[in-house]
């Protein structure tokens, strides 16, 4: 499965971006290769209104099965649920250690957004 | 154009300026003249009128309706919308109401014709009378985001009836205002004397002078702060329509609800001279 991860950067050793919509960077993970691909999401962070949904859009169209990110609103959890894409949050760290939690199985799914619509 | 079918406009960039108390009396003493008050998150005008209501009508935007049986999930749809409110998820779209601006981009792109446009309601345009003023309000639904096409739809119902329109715009210079001002014949903007008031008059010149709208302005409250607007339009080359003092008894009828023109006879005189040099300016003699 594939999994993206919110970053503030374009490796798996950048700080995770704690935004969903509007995040710098979406850092795809591919569990059976071990690999990670980079996805400019500068088109959203610019735009003026519904960046959880196109973003959504995006990390679908990737292919991804589940997200890790800070926080998720309204907006990108409806898309998200009718995606199927499950959602985990992290506090704080690298893409790595969000992965490498994951993994562990220390990361929970959550299943409502936690900020309102456009909280950043 | 005829002169007593102007429109005029009364901006402003900050809110609590004095729109609506301007409006209101200079309504109040321009003869028949339909007052529409285009503040639909808002409507107030009518608080100090004693209105006689008639028609209300809802007012209504086209909205996408997919039929699932015929939709492909090519995606088309989400690649002309420019507001961001189609997403294209597992091969259905999925169109988000409070980013739809019913444009109708995505029921032409559809190349299956699996879109049509329904009626999505945003709100309702009331009409009533008081003496010869007719007044036209929107009141947009709760919730709802989309003001401009609600706004539209006040100055609808007062086109081409022959009166001079007194058009009371909600404050700001976002699609809102912009709606309300645009294809006016005079925009009148209201500021008061103080750092917010001028910052913000300037951003409302600026937003009259793109929408082609000839302006210019009202200093209310004119003695609390300084001269700086008055230096302001010096500057600018921009008309200086009127400036009216601080008055608390003024200020007391007005939280009673009550039309300065009627409770304090002196302003009958105030609005009426700056009516005149508002349609003088408006005619551009």
């Amino acid at each position: 499965m594939k999994i993206a991860i919110t970053s503030t950067g374009n490796t798996s050793d950048s700080e995770i971006d704690p935004r969903f919509g509007r995040a710098k960077f979406f850092m795809v993970y591919d569990d059976e290769k071990d690999s990670y691909e980079a996805i400019d999401n500068v088109q959203n962070v610019q735009a003026a209104h519904g960046a959880g949904p196109q973003a959504t859009q995006s990390v679908a169209d990737a292919g991804c099965g589940a997200i890790i990110t800070g926080h998720v609103g309204p907006n990108a959890f409806n898309a998200l649920k009718m995606a199927k894409i499950e959602v985990f949050t992290v506090e704080s760290g690298t893409v790595r250690e969000a992965v490498d939690a994951y993994k562990a199985g220390k990361l929970k799914a959550v299943d409502s957004a936690d900020v309102e619509g456009g909280w950043v | 154009m005829k002169n007593d079918s102007l429109a005029i406009s009364i901006a402003s960039g900050k809110g609590g300026t004095g729109k609506t108390t301007l409006a209101v009396n200079l309504a109040a003493v321009a003869g028949e003249v339909t007052l529409l008050d285009c503040d639909v998150e808002e409507p107030n005008d009518h608080l100090f009128l004693d209105v006689e209501w008639g028609e209300s009508r809802e007012s209504c935007v086209p909205f996408p309706r997919v039929d699932t049986n015929l939709c492909t999930g090519c995606g088309e749809c989400r690649r002309v919308c420019r507001f961001n409110a189609v997403v294209v998820l597992g091969k259905q779209p999925l169109i988000y109401p409070e980013l739809c601006h019913g444009c109708g981009a995505c029921f032409i792109a559809c190349p299956e014709k699996a879109i049509t446009e329904v009626d999505r309601a945003v709100g309702i345009v009331e009409r009533g009378t008081f003496r010869e003023i007719e007044l036209v309000h929107g009141r947009l639904n709760i919730g709802e985001v989309k003001g401009p096409p609600l706004i539209e739809a006040v100055k609808d119902a007062a086109a081409h009836n022959g009166r001079a329109a007194i058009i009371d715009a909600p404050p700001g210079a976002g699609c809102p205002a912009v709606e309300a001002v645009r294809n006016t014949d005079y925009c009148v903007l209201v500021t008061e004397p103080t750092p917010f008031g001028i910052h913000d008059l300037e951003v409302a010149v600026e937003m009259a002078r793109q929408l082609g709208v000839k302006h210019g302005v009202v200093i209310n409250r004119s003695d609390i702060g300084d001269d700086r607007a008055v230096r302001f339009c010096e500057e600018r080359g921009i008309t200086l329509l009127g400036q009216i003092p601080f008055d608390r008894e003024a200020a007391e009828a007005y939280s009673r609800g009550e039309l300065l023109v009627d409770a304090l006879p002196k302003y009958r005189e105030t609005f009426g001279e700056l009516w005149q040099s508002i349609i003088k300016e408006a005619r551009g003699a």
